[in-house]
């Protein structure tokens, strides 16, 4: 180990030769440096997101006002897909398939694991840079062209896909069943592609990174929960996003080549086709083979997140630092053993899917080990309340009220009626939804200082935070009792249905808490673009943490450090620690005689 | 003009909150209050709304508890549906005392234990026993959730009785069909290459057979005709010549049943309805459920049923239905009640309208509606006219009409 850190510290001289000349091209745009492509990262998925957003409030509106026009549809879909400002059913269907497909990739994989993930790794492992900063770079632009190819997808005359984002063929696979799978699905299937070689580069470039370039000193048992928690999301990425490639290529082979991977005795559109003997559930195993744990690629940063800004927060150490990294690595492990509960209703072998309830309950037990250690570190803590602070604090919450609904889901006899319903809508919506985005929202809040040198406004902060939650749970909480009503998912409007009349002012409730919400991120978009030029100028070390990006200065530099790497001599987590005055105790302080680790 | 004020309006906004927060920023400065400083009485306000935000969160929870009960299903209307309802109350009460507990612990300790600045927070970095505590436990109540909950999957997906009804589900973009197996008692096989106006469940008879392989026939000569006289681009024409070939291809292949020994007489009796099926009560039900084009979902929320439909498989669920619909509207006390079969798997455009009505009856009622409908083939004709033209009729809300 120690030969690697030599080794990195000769290379970091070099590059603070070239550090003067870099170009505004190689500092801005094509750039190496780790904190510049998280910065890019974030912008990015910043405006995926108010994107993402849009569209949930477009088909929001038809949800809880069916057929009525709204001139705002039509001002933006323009009268090919609102004709008379009243949505239209395909273009309904993609909407809600794009909302989908980029809050879950594009937002809360890419964004959260590229932006946190590239700042904090070196800086908090004590490294100069990532192992491969062209990869790194390389990685960034790829996420930018598969945004773009996605978004893109929205303008399409035959519309964007529509077969829901996890495109079961034969829908996704046949233009004659559905306009939406023509040209709009090929560049979904291109944009996924491109996604994936962007997750890969970046997912092995933390691997490498994490394992070979921690500073002297930083043992795997003192590495930080957010590094712990990216770690094995980076794995979890590596080992499943490969397979949903494979399914992605095998569903363009369909598509264009007249294979049958996934079709059978087909008659649609008054053709029957040719093909015979493939098998859509086997596309149903690959997507959910990499689907489920992609829950946990969205989930995990946000756990880590907000373990780090709790602990620190609280004035107090992680409770159960060595249980936290075993449950992450359990649930990680779990993630790969669990898809099944995806497709109880599949027609699979029912004993199959008794193998499926177990192995899933099971998640259940690592999971309760976090969020009772989470309570108790705000036990006897001495909280302060920085927005960051209130979003960790909101994950918690979100990560257990949402997760306990799992719980129904996950029990095939009980799936069975609430499968495909607004109920799972609500389970997912808060457990991973709410959950990675509020890590996200304390990520940003809490290493703004570190990103830009700047403040952001905490009193904007609260405001966001408060509207956040309230909007959250009042547009997800509802929605189970839409679904234990039976009402199912991705409907274009109930009024065919008698039994369904109670939904409607649920609906209504439902989109006027969406609308809310989405005003409260105007406050968080103000808030960020302000603070990048006109915040309060950050001090070094503003919430008093002990890990190691705070000792880095304010301004950037490539390589991180101005003179040699800092030396580790403890964990992260000596807050409030007895016997010591300040009641944090940076990872850089040597221990002094008496004193023990922890 | 409407939008150029809109704009404006929105101008004015962002300039008043730049305003606004500039104001701030400069009378910060001027207390030099730093940012990262959290004030004490911001902190006592988070705190109060923390106790706020619980007390508003779990009386909206109760509120929608109560008034929406009258939402959630009514009583379940098949035996395992009973069974399923009970286990569902379990885990439910478990969920919501888990829920408000630890939702509670979060809240009242982000209140309680708000920053002091003469105060220490207490080094607490570890405590197996407590780590055991909350390791054990759940595993103690999911072991419990999982014995049970798969004790009811088995009792759910157990082979259906002996004399049980059996009735085909078959979807399509955006109907579904059902088929009895006629007195025979057997259901006769099906192809989806025989799929006509006429027979939309591509039922194998020596009939179906031969006025499918006709059809195709006429469908060649006619595209040849095409190819022949009439001018159009390379890409059309290739387009026509490979449906020559797919044509010949199918035709090929339906011939080869022809080949086989297997007896298609079964298919004749078999019935086939549309819009409202029936099912007697107290009687096992064993659905096979088919789809001729996409993946669609056989959804029957008040039985507890639900199966997908994979084009090129056959999926089963079986429940016994237990409550009439005319005892089930007087429970509901509403006239307008009907059970209904749903699609649960978005399938395209009109996903959200393809439904059938299911009407639960009495044995002999039940016999005497069968009685009362068609057979596939009567016993004289192969064709009756006035069906076909039902059939039209349902597929107006599909993309496309079924001809060739």
């Amino acid at each position: 180990m120690s030969a690697t850190v030599e080794a990195h510290e000769a290379h970091a001289h070099s590059h603070e030769h070239h550090h003067e000349k870099e170009s505004f091209v190689s500092k801005y745009v094509f750039s190496q440096d780790h904190k510049m492509i998280s910065k890019q990262f974030l912008t990015t998925a910043i405006f995926m997101g108010i994107i993402a957003m849009m569209l949930s409030v477009f088909f929001r509106l038809q949800l809880a006002w069916p057929g009525e026009s709204f001139e705002i549809l039509n001002y933006f879909l323009g009268d090919r897909w609102a004709p008379d400002g009243v949505l239209d059913r395909n273009m309904y269907l993609s909407l809600v398939t794009i909302h989908g497909t980029i809050m879950v990739f594009f937002v809360l994989t890419g964004g959260l694991s590229g932006t946190f993930s590239n700042l904090l790794i070196p800086l908090q492992i004590g490294a100069r840079d990532m192992a491969s900063g062209f990869l790194n770079m390389l990685s960034y632009w790829f996420f930018l062209a598969s945004s773009i190819i996605m978004v893109s997808s929205l303008f399409v005359e035959t519309g964007a896909a529509g077969g829901g984002w996890t495109i079961y063929p034969p829908l996704s696979a046949l233009p004659q069943a559905m306009p939406s799978s023509g040209l709009g699905m090929t560049l979904w299937l291109t944009s996924m592609a491109i996604f994936i070689a962007s997750s890969l580069l970046g997912s092995l470039n933390y691997i490498v990174t994490i394992l070979n370039l921690r500073t002297k000193g930083m043992k795997m048992t003192r590495l930080p929960l957010t590094i712990w928690a990216f770690f094995v999301t980076a794995i979890l990425g590596v080992l499943s996003f490969p397979v949903l490639f494979a399914a992605v290529l095998l569903l363009i082979m369909d598509r264009s080549m007249g294979t049958a991977f996934y079709l059978s005795d087909i008659y649609v559109a008054g053709e029957a086709l040719d093909p015979v003997g493939g098998s859509p559930i086997l596309y149903e195993h690959l997507f959910w083979f990499l689907g489920h744990p992609e829950v946990y690629i969205v989930l995990l940063p946000a756990l880590g997140i907000s373990s780090e800004v709790i602990a620190t927060n609280s004035r107090k150490p992680i409770f159960g630092y060595r249980a936290m990294i075993g449950s992450i690595m359990a649930i990680g492990f779990l993630s790969f053993i669990v898809w099944g509960h995806h497709m109880f209703m599949s027609g699979m072998n029912p004993f199959l899917g008794s193998v499926f309830v177990f192995t899933t309950l099971l998640i259940a037990i690592p999971s309760a080990v976090k969020a009772f250690n989470y309570i108790t570190t705000i036990w006897k803590g001495n909280l302060v309340f920085t927005p960051a602070m209130l979003f960790s604090i909101g994950l918690v919450s979100t990560f257990v009220t949402g997760g306990l609904t799992g719980i129904i889901l996950a029990d095939s006899a009980l799936d069975i009626n609430v499968h495909d319903t607004y109920f799972v809508v609500a389970h997912f919506h808060i457990v991973m939804g709410l959950s990675a985005i509020f890590g996200m929202f304390a990520g940003v809040y809490h290493w703004f200082p570190k990103m830009f040198g700047r403040m952001m406004n905490s009193k904007l902060g609260y405001a966001h935070f408060w509207m956040t939650i309230v909007g959250g749970y009042g547009v997800f909480f509802p929605m189970h009792f839409v679904g234990l009503a039976g009402a199912p998912r991705r409907y274009y409007q109930y009024t065919d249905y008698p039994m369904f009349d109670g939904v409607y002012d649920l609906n209504v409730l439902v989109t006027g808490f969406a609308i809310f919400a989405a005003a409260a991120q105007a406050i968080f978009l103000f808030n960020f673009f302000w603070s990048i030029f006109k915040g309060q100028r950050a001090s070094e070390n503003p919430w008093k943490s002990n890990t190691l990006e705070w000792t880095t200065p304010v301004e950037h530099l490539h390589g991180n450090w101005p003179g040699a790497l800092p030396v580790v001599h403890r964990w992260p987590y000596d807050y409030s620690k007895p016997g010591k005055e300040l009641d944090y105790v940076p990872q850089n302080v040597p221990l002094t005689d008496d004193e023990e680790e922890h | 003009m409407e939008k150029l004020l809109l704009l404006l309006v929105v101008v004015l906004a962002v300039v008043g909150i730049a305003q606004i927060a500039k104001v701030y920023q400069v009378s910060s400065e001027l207390q030099k209050r730093r940012e990262e400083d959290i004030s004490p009485t911001s902190n006592k306000v988070n705190a109060n709304l923390w106790l706020l935000f619980m007390v508003a969160f779990f009386a909206f929870f109760i509120w929608q508890y109560f008034a929406y009960s009258d939402l959630l299903l009514p009583v379940a209307a098949s035996e395992h549906g009973v069974e399923v309802d009970q286990l569902f109350n379990v885990n439910w009460i478990i969920l919501i005392a888990m829920f408000f507990i630890v939702n509670f612990l979060l809240f009242f300790f982000s209140w309680k234990y708000v920053h002091n600045k003469n105060r220490k927070a207490f080094f607490f970095a570890h405590d197996n026993k407590l780590e055991l505590i909350w390791t054990i436990v759940p595993t103690i109540i999911l072991a419990f959730l999982i014995i049970y909950g798969l004790k009811v999957w088995n009792d759910v997906t157990d082979e259906p009785s002996e004399n049980a009804l059996a009735v085909q589900l078959y979807a399509k973009q955006f109907d579904w069909t059902a088929r009895y197996a006629g007195p025979d008692g057997q259901m006769g096989e099906s192809n989806y290459l025989l799929i006509t106006s006429q027979n939309p469940l591509g039922l194998i008879t020596d009939e179906t057979i031969e006025s499918r392989v006709v059809e195709l026939k006429e469908g060649i000569t006619k595209t040849e005709n095409k190819l022949a006289n009439e001018i159009m681009p390379d890409s059309k024409v290739e387009d026509l010549e490979d449906r020559i070939g797919a044509y010949k291809r199918q035709i090929a292949r339906i011939l080869k049943f022809k080949d086989s020994d297997r007896d298609f007489s079964t298919a004749y009796d078999d019935i086939i309805v549309k819009g409202e099926f029936h099912l007697p009560i107290r009687r096992d039900v064993s659905f096979n459920i088919n789809s001729r084009d996409v993946i669609h979902s056989a959804y029957m929320p008040h039985f507890r049923a639900q199966m997908n439909a994979v084009p090129g498989m056959t999926t089963k669920f079986a429940y016994k239905p237990i409550i009439t619909t005319d005892s089930m509207r007087t429970i509901l006390d509403d006239a307008e009640f009907n059970y209904i079969l749903l699609c649960n798997k978005v399938c395209g455009s009109a996903h959200y309208n393809m439904q059938m009505n299911i009407v639960v009856e009495s044995e002999e009622d039940f016999q005497k509606w069968l009685d009362e409908q068609k057979p596939f083939v009567e016993p004289e004709s192969l064709k009756a006219t006035e069906e076909s033209e039902e059939d039209k009729v349902v597929e107006e809300d599909g993309q496309l009409a079924e001809k060739n």
